[in-house]
Parts: structure tokens; C-alpha cells; sequence
């Protein structure tokens, strides 16, 4: 049951196979039992989980048959749940509780899920090991000794670890896809305003995007169906029709058109790696895909525009933390400039404290056209990138990070954490869905394949993936439980 | 040395909507502090602005009502400062391009010389909280009611060369945002706040001097006074040797002079950026037309109009066009009576002098305009005499009757013009009055113009006021110089 997909577990609620409060508890049972060493999750929120539970069984019993009532998701803790904490991985944050709940979550409870409570990330999602959360880092259930990637790490996790079916992750720079690679679980980052971002703590405005985490394509479907849609509490979600996401699942994948960007083969790639992906794309040829090599040119330029961009809305968007009216607060502060500095000091992170350094010498006086205004244009140059190569192929595919999970505690410099988002950073930046999908391991460590499409082809993307995994089996393994104590 | 004095301004003003530019938290003024700011305006984690369209709208209006270019696509920019009144940590305002462009407001000076002020641009952002610093033992007490209220910033050429014409100015733009209704123009309330610039210069020299900025005016005559002791600080402190630097000042009323807030050393970078929250604004040529569409007749139209085709003098026609409910109530009068001088007349005297002496707003005069409409129409008809009507003005005033006509008939003061029962009251009076009878008659005729008075005071008191003066005067004429 543990490590059942959302689909598998809804035909065994309606089956009576087991119940919502059956499977919750064993899932509190081992969140318990299991979560002490992984640390995937920041709060567990039991009490809630079960009534939700009881009352999900006597919708069923009276007839509820959606599709996704009963199920339990964990939500990382980024997205604002009403009455529950709320940390986003800082000290910020510790004693936070939204009087709100984010759009997505209010829509995965509408649609009838149970979350199970809230799961760690690197501090405002600003990180790719989930090393710079408050709360402790999060091992990969994998291999303990690696990092489950970030900054979505303990959602993803969660999922490999059998804690939890599904996830909500956020992703700004790779943060749903590099985590799930990591983990050996699919995660889909929809394209921009496909999912509100209403409720989600910013960490960079224009390129954050929340999106499903789970055991398969076709979960990642069911959740994307409930979460997305226009959100008239924000202005940047986009007003278009949301189709169902399963109805193309099994369409045959004959005549496809696969574009390998060599940008993304290149140096740096682990030949492992490698070797796992294009051992991937052998097996889309084998169900009908053509394969051909593509271009997008300016990738080099992803990485640093990105690290001008994100910090720039980040250093904006954190102003807010100034333990005047929520969060951290330092003890006795003498005047009000005290209060500002003793507060931010004490309240963030290296890592936050080094972007907000950077966006707020990047946008200011004097720097601001050479560095966020040149960032700007290589933007618009990187989605042309993505354009134009759609002209010729209907997706692309690469590695979703350069190497497997790397060890806790092995990337000590910043620019070379930064580097490992050099395959999914240009596709924030484009604003385009990439959906990374388990396909093999070095070692003990997982392996994922990235797929991307152009803009709202997230029902193209989830069937060329669910494709795959009806022909590989990589998605269906899990790792050994290991108790802790 | 002649000196120049040179003054652009900013202007703040409150737009009239029901909610706030980027929430559907209440606009009203004078809640109880904090329970008007909801998560959005509070700046919890996680929310994001919506824009409210009516704040657009009346921004437009404003735009179209000074003939201003308004672009295609304006765009939100985030204003980078901490603090503790500033719930995000930036002030979402615009900057690089805002939505309305150029353009331009006449004003009439005293001896109705008229002026054009250049408009550089007009922009849309939020308002911040309030910090109070009294009253929290040696706390701040922090309101956020008003973050998130939505203002119109006008920001001027440096064209007014005077403080009366930097009031002229802002009497303009007060007068235009009250006729679109898109602001309520309550200075005392804050509704309106000006951040003035001034500099001074040899007169003749085409550079501008170094400026200071004052803040937060809040009243006209604030203004006046502050530019005045500013203009007057910075040329003693040219002509001591001294050299006037760049920086904020703040006006304090009490003391009437201006203070040094801040140097332009001191000053913040703001780090404005595009908002990553919010879309471009896009209007269309019909949604522009659609919004000119509903635009009123405006100030200086309306002047134009009560000078030209009222016959009204320019003063009058200033006067009854400066605010909207000045202008309508004098509308509604005429209406009724048809009499555009007596309207002017009647409103700007009586009635004004009324309004004035119990602080009272002509939107919530006790007189209605249809009351003294009527009023001025039984003058009109000679059904009363001046000196009636003022009684039946005050009368209703003080809601002693519905109309002036029913003042009238219950208080009898219908004008008397029976010659014959003048006549008697004539013959009374000059029965009973023999001492004076025979000083007029023994009296040169010259000087018998200044005694006929006595006659005509005694005649009027006897009719109760109701006699018309001219038939009593003409008629005791007669009858005394018969002898």
C-alpha cells in the first residue's frame, strides 16, 4: 500500500480493499516511524489528517466517487494552510500561521484530498539539496548519505520513501524536477500561470510555478487537473480552458518528434548519467519516436541570467520579513533600525542572506541596466531558444541534472550548487511545463529524464511520459525501509 | 539682485474608490486603526495584488480632463524601502511608464490673468500605513487602514513662479478631481497632500537653482506659507554666501517655517523594477473613448460657459465654477428662477455668507437650491421686496417653512402696492409726526432728500416692511412738498 500510485490506491478505496482512515494512519504509522531519519516532513498535521480521513470515508459511503477523495498528498511548506504553520524552511517563519489557505491547497481539499502536513525545502525554496532548511536537511531515501535535491526535497522524499503517494512542490529553477530525479518520482512544473500562485511564498515572482509530485505521469494528470486553472486572486495565472489531462494518456506515440538539445550532452554531464538518458530515448524510438539532434543556443546564459533575475524579485519579496507585523522577531530591539538588522540577521540563512546581497546590488543605482536589464534580454532570448526549437520537434529531452543525488554536505561553494540547475533553470526562464520521469540509477542513486514541451503542453508532456512508463518500470521501484531507532 | 522663485509640484491624491487599489479592503476613512487591512494589505506571505479597474478608470478621466496623452501599455514598478507603515517592504507605484503622459491645466490668477501648467505625468500607486508616534510610551503605533489606498500622483512642470500661483494650481487640480468625482479633494482628511519643489535664481538666468523638497503639504494655505518662508530662507541664505543643497524639508505649521528632513546624501535607492505580480495595463482606443465618454463638463469649461453665455463677471464665474457642488447648486437655482445674475448674486451672498458663518458644506446646505430658487423668483415678481426676502431666507434657514412662498403667506410679506392703503399710511405718519413735517417743509429742497428717510422708515415700519420702498418714497414726496 505504501507505494501504491494515487490510481492504484483510489480503485482500493472504492474496492473496499481499505479505508481513507486506514490507509492515513498507516501512513501517519510510518511518517512516525520512518520520518525521524529522512526529516521530510516539517510539521505532521495527524489530528486533521484523520478527521479528514473519517469524513472522506462516510463521502464515500454515501456515494463520493471523485476521483481523488481520500487520498492523502503531503504539501511542502511553502503553501500557506490556514491555522497550520507555515515555515517555508526559515527561522522567519518558525512561528507563522497563515489565516488563509493557497489556492491549490483549498482546490486539493475541494477536490478531496487529505494532506498529511507539511514537508521541508531549502528556506524559501532557495537551494537545490535541501541542505539550507532550518529544519535540518533531508536525506535521500535512496541512499542516505545524498541529498534528496531541492528545493522540493522533502516532498520528493516523501514520495520515494513510501511516506506519502504525492506531493505539492514549487518549482523557480528546477526545484519539482531536479528533487524528483534525485528520488526516482515524477514531478511536473506546469508552465507559468498554469497553476495559481495565490497562497505560494514568493521566492522570485516570474518563475516560480507550483506543480504535482508523485509515483507516476498519471498522477501527476489527476493532481494537475485539480490544481490548475485561473485564479482571480492572481493577476499573472492565465485565463484558459483547463482540459482533462488523462483523456491523451494513452495516445500512441508513433510519428513523435524528439529534439536532443546538444547544449544539454555536453561537458559536465556524469556518463552515467548519460548513458541512463539516451538508453531512455532508445526506448522512445522502440515505440515510434523520431529522434534528432536540436539547438538552443543560449543556454550558457541560463545560469547566470537566472542568478540576476531570481535574487532581484527574491531581495523584494523578502523585504516583508521585518519582524514588524509576522514571523522572527529579535528580543529588545533598541530602535527601529536595530529591530530591521538583528531580525533579518537572526531570522534568515546563509543562503537567503546571499540572494538578497545579490538582487539588491543587482537592481540598484548604477547596475541596474547592466545587470537586470541585460538579464531581461537574454530571457526573451532563451525563450526564443524554446520557440524555435519547437518549430521542429514536439518536445525535447535531456538529463534533468548533470549527476545523480550528490553526498550531504559535498557542495560547499555556492556557484557549484547553482550549476545543478543547468538543465532545468532555462525552462523557468522560457516559462515552458518540463516533467522529469525516473529512467535508471548510478548505483543506489536514481536518474531522471526531463521532458519539455512548449507553452500549456503539459497533456503532450504527461503522455509522452505515462508512454514511458508503460514500457519501463523505473517508476515502480522503491527503496528498502530502514529503520532508525 | 531680483530673484526668481521656481515651483513644481506633486500631487496626491486619494481616488474615490470602494476598495483598495490592490484588495477589496474597505476604503472609508476614520475606522478604528488595523481593521481595514486585510492579508493583502497587511503583506502576508503568500498574497499577491489584483488591480482594481475603477482606480484605472479614474485615473484616465483625470488623464483625459487635461488633455494628456494616455500610452497604450503602462506598467506597475515595485519601490523599494523598509518601513514599519510599509507592510511589504516597496511601495507598488510606476515609474518608467505611467499612465497618463503630458499634459496640461489652466489656471486664473487674481487679476484674471490665465496660465498654463504643464503636467509631466500622472501615476497610479498604493498609499502606506500611518506610524503614530504619540501615545505609546516612547513606542510607534503602527494603523494600516490607509496602505493599500489607491493615489494618483500629478506631478507638475517646474511652471509656477509664485506661492499664489502654486495654490492657483492646486486649486485647478482639485477642482477637476472633484468634478470627476474621482476624489473626495478632503484636504483635512489627507485626501489631497502635495510634495512641493521650489529653487530660487537670479531673474534672467535659465538654470535652475538647487531645489528643496517640501512633504506632505496638507491645506492650501500651507502651502502658500511654506513656499513662502522656503523661498525666503534660501535667498538670504544665497545672499549671506551660502549655498542651498538638495534635500527634504518638512513644513511645521506651528512654527511656520520648514525643517531639514533628510539630504539627498541620505536619500534611499529605491530599486524600482517592473512588478512580477502584476500584468502591463493594456487600454485600447475604446476603452479611452469609452471612459471620455462619461467625463462631466469641467471647471474651466464650465467657466467659459458661465462667462460667455450667462453674462456672469469673471470673478462670479470663478467662484460658482470652483467645486462641483458649488457649480451644480448654482445650476439648480437658476433653473428655477432663470435669473443667472440674482442666482449669482443670491448664492454667493446670502447664502455663502450663511454656509460660511456655521462651517456648513453647500452639499449640505439647510436651503435647498429649489427653495431659493423660489425665493429669488417672488423677488423676481416683485411679490416681495429685498428686505422680505431676507426674512424669507432666513425663515428658511432655520426650516421655518417648506418653500418661500408659504413664508410668505403665513407670515403675510406679500409686498404692498395698493397706492390707496399706502396713501393711508402715509397720511397717518404725517399726522403723527407734526415736529418733523414742519422741519422738512421749512428745510432746503437739497437738503430735504436726507430727511425724507425718517418718513419712509416710519412709513415701512408700519407696514410691517411689506410696502414697497420706491411707491413710498414717491408717494411721501408728494404729499409733504404739497404744502
Amino acid at each position: 500500500m505504501h507505494h501504491m500510485t494515487l490510481t492504484e490506491l483510489a480503485k482500493g478505496l472504492k474496492a473496499g480493499d481499505f479505508s481513507s482512515r486506514e490507509l492515513t494512519t498507516s501512513l501517519l504509522d510510518r511518517i512516525e516511524r520512518l520520518d525521524g531519519d529522512i526529516n521530510s516532513f516539517i510539521t505532521v498535521t495527524r489530528d486533521q489528517a484523520l478527521s479528514a480521513a473519517d469524513a472522506a470515508d462516510q463521502a464515500r459511503a454515501k456515494g463520493d466517487s471523485r476521483a481523488l477523495a481520500g487520498l492523502p498528498l503531503a504539501i511542502k511548506d511553502i503553501f500557506c494552510t490556514q491555522g497550520i504553520r507555515t515555515s517555508c524552511g526559515s527561522k522567519m517563519l518558525d512561528n507563522f500561521q497563515a489565516p488563509y489557505n493557497a489556492t491549490v491547497v483549498e482546490k486539493l481539499e475541494a477536490a478531496g484530498m487529505i494532506s498529511l502536513g507539511k514537508t521541508n525545502m531549502d528556506e524559501f525554496a532557495m537551494g537545490s539539496s535541501n541542505e539550507s532548511s532550518f529544519y535540518g536537511p533531508v536525506k535521500n531515501p535512496w541512499d542516505r548519505t545524498a541529498v534528496p535535491g531541492g528545493s522540493s526535497g522533502g516532498s520528493a522524499a516523501a514520495i520515494a520513501a513510501g511516506l506519502a503517494p504525492a506531493a505539492l512542490g514549487t518549482d523557480t529553477g528546477g526545484s519539482i524536477r531536479q528533487p524528483a530525479a534525485f528520488c526516482g518520482i515524477t514531478g511536473l512544473k506546469p508552465t507559468y500561470g498554469r497553476v495559481s500562485r495565490y497562497g505560494m511564498i514568493a521566492f522570485a515572482s516570474s518563475l516560480d510555478q507550483g506543480g504535482p509530485m508523485a509515483r507516476s505521469a498519471e498522477d501527476c494528470a489527476h493532481l494537475l487537473g485539480a490544481i490548475a486553472g485561473h485564479d482571480l486572486r492572481d493577476s499573472t495565472s492565465v485565463a484558459r480552458v483547463v482540459p482533462d489531462y488523462l483523456a491523451e494518456l494513452d495516445a500512441p506515440l508513433d510519428g513523435l518528434k524528439i529534439g536532443l538539445p546538444k547544449e544539454y550532452f555536453g561537458n559536465g554531464l556524469d556518463a552515467e548519467v548519460e548513458s541512463a538518458i539516451r538508453e531512455a530515448i532508445r526506448v522512445y524510438e522502440s515505440l515510434g519516436a523520431k529522434v534528432c539532434e536540436v539547438s538552443l543556443p543560449h543556454t550558457h546564459l541560463a545560469v547566470p541570467a537566472y542568478y540576476v533575475i531570481a535574487p532581484a524579485e527574491a531581495s523584494s519579496n523578502l523585504s516583508r520579513y521585518d519582524g514588524v507585523r509576522f514571523g522572527h522577531r529579535c528580543e529588545n530591539p533598541v530602535d527601529l533600525e536595530d529591530l530591521y538588522k538583528r531580525t533579518r540577521a537572526e531570522g534568515f540563512g546563509d543562503e537567503v542572506k546571499r540572494r538578497i546581497l545579490i538582487g539588491t546590488h543587482t537592481l540598484s543605482e548604477g547596475f541596474f541596466d547592466a545587470y537586470y536589464r541585460k538579464a531581461q534580454q537574454v530571457r526573451r532570448l532563451i525563450r526564443q531558444d524554446f520557440v524555435d526549437a519547437f518549430e521542429e520537434v514536439d518536445v525535447l529531452m535531456g538529463p534533468a541534472a548533470p549527476t545523480p543525488a550528490f553526498d550531504l554536505g559535498a557542495k560547499k561553494d555556492p556557484v557549484s550548487m547553482y550549476l545543478q540547475d543547468i538543465y532545468t533553470i532555462a525552462i523557468n526562464l522560457a516559462g515552458i511545463p518540463g516533467i522529469s520521469v525516473p529512467a535508471g540509477f548510478a548505483g543506489k542513486r536514481p536518474i531522471g529524464l526531463q521532458i519539455l514541451g512548449q507553452h500549456f503542453a503539459e497533456s503532450q508532456l504527461l503522455n509522452v511520459a505515462h508512454q514511458f512508463q508503460q514500457a519501463t518500470d523505473w517508476h515502480r521501484r522503491h527503496p528498502t525501509d530502514q529503520e532508525t531507532t | 539682485m531680483q530673484w526668481e522663485t521656481v515651483i513644481g509640484l506633486e500631487v496626491h491624491v486619494q481616488l474615490a474608490t470602494q476598495s483598495k487599489i490592490f484588495s477589496g479592503a474597505s476604503t472609508a476613512f476614520g475606522a478604528e486603526p488595523n481593521t481595514q487591512a486585510c492579508a493583502i494589505d497587511l503583506g502576508l506571505p503568500g498574497v499577491l495584488p489584483v488591480l482594481n479597474e475603477g482606480a484605472v478608470a479614474m485615473a484616465v478621466q483625470f488623464g483625459l480632463a487635461i488633455n494628456a496623452e494616455i500610452p497604450e501599455t503602462s506598467l506597475f514598478e515595485r519601490k523599494n524601502y523598509f518601513y514599519p507603515d510599509l507592510p511589504k517592504g516597496y511601495q507598488t507605484s510606476q515609474m518608467a511608464q505611467p499612465i497618463v503622459g503630458k499634459g496640461e491645466v489652466e489656471i486664473v490668477l487674481d487679476d484674471d490673468v490665465r496660465k498654463r501648467i504643464r503636467i509631466h505625468h500622472a501615476h497610479l500607486e498604493e498609499d502606506a500605513g500611518k506610524s503614530l508616534h504619540e501615545d505609546f510610551h516612547g513606542m510607534s503605533g503602527i494603523d494600516l487602514n490607509r496602505a493599500g489606498t489607491p493615489l494618483l500622483e500629478i506631478v507638475s512642470e517646474p511652471d509656477m513662479r509664485s506661492a499664489k500661483e502654486a495654490v492657483a494650481y492646486i486649486r485647478a487640480i482639485h477642482a477637476i478631481v472633484t468634478y470627476l468625482g474621482i476624489s473626495d479633494g478632503n484636504m483635512a482628511e489627507g485626501s489631497m497632500r502635495c510634495d512641493v519643489n521650489v529653487s530660487v535664481r537670479p531673474k534672467g538666468q535659465e538654470t535652475l537653482g538647487t531645489r528643496a523638497e517640501i512633504k506632505n503639504v496638507n491645506s492650501f494655505r500651507f502651502v502658500e506659507r511654506a513656499i513662502e518662508f522656503e523661498v525666503e530662507r534660501q535667498i538670504e541664505l544665497i545672499e549671506d554666501g551660502g549655498k542651498v543643497v538638495q534635500e527634504t524639508r518638512l513644513y511645521d505649521p506651528d512654527q511656520d517655517e520648514t525643517r531639514s528632513m533628510r539630504t539627498k546624501e541620505e536619500a534611499n535607492d529605491y530599486r524600482y523594477f517592473p512588478c512580477p505580480d502584476l500584468l502591463p495595463v493594456m487600454l485600447d482606443e475604446a476603452y479611452i473613448e469609452h471612459q471620455r465618454s462619461t467625463l462631466p463638463e469641467l471647471p474651466t469649461e464650465k467657466r467659459n460657459r458661465f462667462e460667455t453665455s450667462l453674462g456672469l463677471s469673471t470673478y462670479d464665474a470663478g467662484v460658482l465654477s470652483s467645486t462641483r457642488p458649488m457649480a451644480e447648486y448654482f445650476e439648480a437655482v437658476l433653473a428655477v428662477c432663470g435669473d443667472a445674475k440674482q442666482a449669482a448674486n443670491w448664492v454667493q451672498g446670502e447664502l455663502s455668507g450663511h454656509l460660511n458663518r456655521e462651517n456648513i458644506d453647500i452639499s449640505n446646505s439647510p436651503v435647498t437650491p429649489e427653495q431659493l430658487g423660489g425665493l429669488i423668483s417672488r423677488v423676481l415678481d416683485d411679490t416681495i421686496n429685498g428686505k422680505a426676502a431676507k426674512q424669507v431666507f432666513a425663515a428658511l434657514w432655520n426650516n421655518e417653512g417648506a418653500s418661500a412662498d408659504e413664508i410668505i403667506d403665513t407670515r403675510g410679506l406679500k409686498q404692498v402696492t395698493d397706492t390707496g392703503a399706502i396713501e393711508a399710511m402715509i397720511d397717518q405718519v404725517i399726522a403723527d409726526s407734526p415736529v418733523q413735517v414742519a422741519q422738512y417743509r421749512e428745510a432746503d429742497p437739497e437738503k430735504r432728500g436726507k430727511m425724507i428717510g425718517y418718513f419712509v422708515g416710519q412709513v415701512m415700519k408700519a407696514s410691517r416692511g411689506t410696502a414697497n420702498p420706491q411707491q413710498v418714497n414717491g408717494l411721501l414726496k408728494q404729499k409733504l412738498d404739497e404744502a
